[in-house]
């Protein structure tokens, strides 16, 4: 009964937000403001709405109500109370109502500010949100209902169908099959929701830039009314994305926290095109110029984020054949193409109307080297694309699969997050406008004398590995024009202002946030490189099976096997847990306890390394369940990970910088009229 | 004469011997190869049957008999090349890393570059475009052909180009205040 009430509330809803589609067009072009009124009001309304269907599948997961496909499929009665709620989004079916939740929640959000002179913006943003709204309401209610109940039908076979099927049973199991254990890991809980906060946020400045176009105006308000939804739609993405790492490295077991896998790169291209547009935006609100290329840029990166979406949720990576199964793919790829050709058919239409207000005047100004940066995210962009589609291309065209993994990744894009790097200290140096190579030059020299002691100091310690040499130079080259501006700054206000130097330095990050955050950002940004370089240079493994007592030698550290024991756990695990002793020249350093878990239900094993974690470097020992392993002996796959810990560190200094540059500045917004 | 025949069939016994054992002694320095040798293979492999999953992390039971295999061949002397051929002539090219460099895979190469260098060249004529249409209105401001102008940490252009960047950054906060 609550199945079909959550279902007839997604139909209903799904009405709603193509009624609001309907009204916002007839609205405009009429010039009916009642029309535009009823067209935001029943956006409005599609969220409470959604809410009360999504209350409702929560309430169907706590309780167990196993005769639903979906809830038999990510919970069981074991499970605890609170993944028994992270359920919600914890398979296909749940995972799109959640899109459809964010994205009523955050259009409903927009469409509640004062619009006053951006009225005419309004009933585009509405089209642009409803429309995609109803897209994945659709999907909900068509394909991937998690309404849907079992039946048995008259031959015999279980199907899920929302309306019973001709002569068939309900059927309803005792018990559910319980989340994918790989799901159950506090990384992987909040990975999905951030990541689509992050990809719904980007359908907010799209929709504003469509509406811009619609609308003919060519000034760069839809850029600053939206600038905060980028900034959070930015930093949702980027949580997610180091969230998914943090998560693959724990659970994985593989020993490192980024395989180029397909699903992985999917979510990092929306960001790679987000990030390009973050940074270009900033040309166009500074020097009227670029606006063409920010268009394009944000229609990437909403194109981006449907495609990802949809190469993670079509079972496309399996087989292009899977995809032409199922009809989720097909309606996905038919979504993409329209609103993409659509976009690009209106930007080309405008494209006049979005021309320079100023002319580039020198190769070596902040907005050529802005410029840049944007060509070599589109350089990685590329590369990221034609790596994940490229064997779907080979399939169709060949009949035969094949595999793009890591080495053509870090070949390719190797380079271009160098040049990224060098970029990320030379161009804030440069000057917005008349910037030559000489006032460049003159900036550069200083911050430059430190850097060019770096790889010498690091050669005589021993760091002959030419990447490893170019890369943390590059790093240091970052950090010390990162400084070198906050002091440079400081001084100068020091000078003038009679200011106490940590005055000074306060008082600047705070009347320039946005900048000065934006280097800590940068900063963050280095100090994960740190962490990159160290692994992806460094990393050793070697595996050994262990009787008791023996040990094992990896990097000047000796691991010792002392016990194994196997326990039953309150949620229907079977934990099979290894105690290793650590040493370094004879010192003991502390225990490991690699182990691995045994799911009774769904029967499937789960490898949680074992990780000694320091500063300079990570010992990750797995349990290696796949080989044999008895109490007296037991395989071992020991990892040195150095430096591995300053991405984590990284992440959390990234999270700082844009608090910095993103919290809300109360009395200039009520000014400016952001949202 | 009988003590002398034994003697001699000792003699040959134990130089057969002598003989024989650098060849004992040989095959019992091929012990059966390291876990370490089979994962420097099986790391370049992806399971045939999983997705995206390398060989040396894959837990499945056909994956494991997979590393045995590696294993065996490793000790049968095979060349690493050897054994990854093996592999694809049986499972097809998905199981390498990396698309094999034939036929309509050379896009998967030649691509990325090629688009790459695309956008350098479209920048590039765009920039010079640009500095042409910025020339003419400001005469004689960008001497960036002029040669031999390095750095120069002269003092006098030095404080002229921290006032500049003094009074810019200044103007840059009042702006914001």
């Amino acid at each position: 009964m609550l199945a079909q009430f959550g279902f007839g509330v997604f139909v209903l809803t799904f009405l709603l937000a193509l009624f609001s589609v309907g009204a916002a067009v007839v609205g405009y072009f009429d010039k009916s403001d009642r029309w535009v009124e009823a067209a935001r009001r029943a956006m409005l309304l599609t969220f409470p709405l959604i809410t009360l269907a999504v209350l409702t599948l929560a309430y169907l997961l706590v309780t167990g109500h196993y005769e639903l496909q979906y809830v038999y499929s990510v919970t069981s009665n074991v499970m605890p109370f609170y993944l028994k709620i992270t359920a919600l989004w914890g398979g296909q079916a749940g995972s799109l109502v959640l899109w459809s939740w964010l994205m009523s929640a955050f259009a409903s959000a927009v469409t509640l500010r004062k619009w006053d002179r951006d009225r005419d913006l309004l009933p585009w943003v509405i089209v642009v949100t409803s429309v995609t709204l109803a897209f994945f309401l659709s999907l909900s209610i068509l394909y991937e209902n998690p309404f849907a109940r079992w039946w048995q039908t008259t031959a015999g076979d279980f199907v899920a169908r929302m309306f019973a099927p001709a002569g068939a049973i309900a059927v309803t199991p005792a018990d559910g099959q319980g989340l994918n254990p790989l799901l159950r890991h506090p990384g992987m809980i909040i990975h999905p929701p951030m990541l689509y906060l992050g990809f719904v946020a980007f359908v907010i400045p799209y929709a504003f830039a469509i509406a811009a176009l619609v609308t003919g105006r060519s000034d760069d308000r839809w850029i600053r009314l939206t600038r905060r939804w980028t900034l959070v739609a930015w930093l949702f993405l980027s949580i997610g994305l180091v969230l998914g790492m943090r998560w693959a490295y724990d659970v994985l077991g593989w020993g490192g926290y980024w395989a180029w896998d397909p699903v992985e790169t999917a979510s990092l291209m929306p960001w790679l095109a987000g990030t390009a547009f973050l940074h270009s935006v900033m040309i166009q609100e500074k020097r009227g110029m670029f606006k063409q290329w920010n268009m394009l840029l944000i229609i990437l990166t909403y194109a981006l984020v449907i495609f990802g979406t949809f190469l993670t949720r079509s079972g496309v990576f399996s087989s292009v054949h899977a995809f032409a199964q199922s009809a989720i793919g097909p309606m996905f790829f038919a979504f993409i193409g329209i609103t993409f050709v659509t976009s690009v058919a209106l930007l080309i239409y405008r494209w006049k109307d979005l021309r320079a207000e100023v002319e580039m005047k020198s190769l070596f100004s902040r907005e050529a080297l802005f410029l840049l940066n944007n060509l070599l995210f589109m350089g990685v962009l590329i590369v990221c694309f034609w790596g994940v589609i490229f064997p779907l291309i080979s399939e169709l065209v060949t009949g035969q699969k094949v595999t793009v993994g890591p080495p053509f990744y870090l070949r390719a894009n190797g380079p271009l997050f160098g040049a990224l790097l060098a970029l990320m200290g030379i161009a804030p140096l440069s000057a917005w406008g008349r910037s030559t190579y000489k006032t460049l030059g003159r900036a550069l020299w200083k911050p430059f004398i430190p850097t060019a002691i770096v790889p010498v100091v690091l050669a005589v310690m021993g760091v002959h590995n030419w990447i490893a040499l170019v890369g943390f130079t590059l790093i240091a080259f970052v950090i010390f024009v990162t400084l070198f501006e906050f002091w440079r700054g400081a001084r100068s206000r020091q000078n003038k202002q009679n200011e106490n130097f940590l005055v000074a330095l306060w008082r600047l990050a705070g009347r320039n946030r946005r900048r000065y955050g934006g280097y800590l950002i940068h900063l963050s940004m280095v100090v994960m490189a740190i962490g990159i370089l160290g692994i992806e240079v460094y990393q050793t493994t070697t595996q050994k099976t262990l009787a008791v007592g023996e040990d094992i030698q990896i990097a000047g550290y000796t691991l010792r096997y002392d016990s194994l024991a196997q326990f039953p756990y309150t949620d229907g695990r079977i934990v099979t847990r290894a105690v290793i002793s650590v040493f370094r020249g004879g010192k003991f350093l502390g225990d490991i306890y690699p182990r691995y878990d045994y799911y009774t239900p769904s029967g499937q094993p789960m490898t949680i390394a074992g990780v000694r974690s320091t500063l300079a470097d990570d010992l990750y020992v797995v349990l290696v369940n796949w080989e044999n392993v008895s109490e007296a002996q037991a395989p071992f796959k020991v990892y040195h990970n150095p430096l591995v810990n300053w991405l984590w560190i990284g992440s959390l200094m990234f999270i700082f910088g844009f608090l910095v540059a993103a919290w809300p500045e109360r009395e200039q917004e009520k000014r400016e009229g952001k949202i | 004469m009988k003590t002398k025949i034994i003697f001699l069939l000792t003699i040959y016994f134990l130089l057969l011997a002598a003989a024989l054992i650098p060849s004992v002694a040989v095959s019992a320095q091929q012990p059966t190869p390291s876990d370490d040798q089979v994962n420097a293979i099986a790391r370049q492999l992806y399971c045939p049957v999983c997705e995206n999953t390398p060989l040396d992390v894959c837990p499945t039971t056909a994956c494991h008999q997979w590393r045995e295999l590696i294993r065996q061949m490793l000790a049968e002397g095979k060349s690493e090349a050897e054994i990854k051929q093996y592999f694809v002539d049986y499972y097809g090219a998905r199981v390498l890393s990396e698309p094999p460099r034939t036929g309509i895979n050379w896009l998967v190469y030649v691509v990325p570059p090629v688009a790459f260098l695309a956008g350098v060249t479209l920048l590039f004529r765009a920039f010079q475009t640009w500095k042409r249409v910025a020339k003419e209105p400001v005469t004689g401001v960008d001497d960036s052909s002029s040669p031999g102008s390095g750095p120069g940490p002269a003092e006098g252009s030095g404080t002229a180009a921290d006032e500049e960047y003094v009074a810019r950054l200044e103007e840059e906060l009042k702006k914001r205040k």
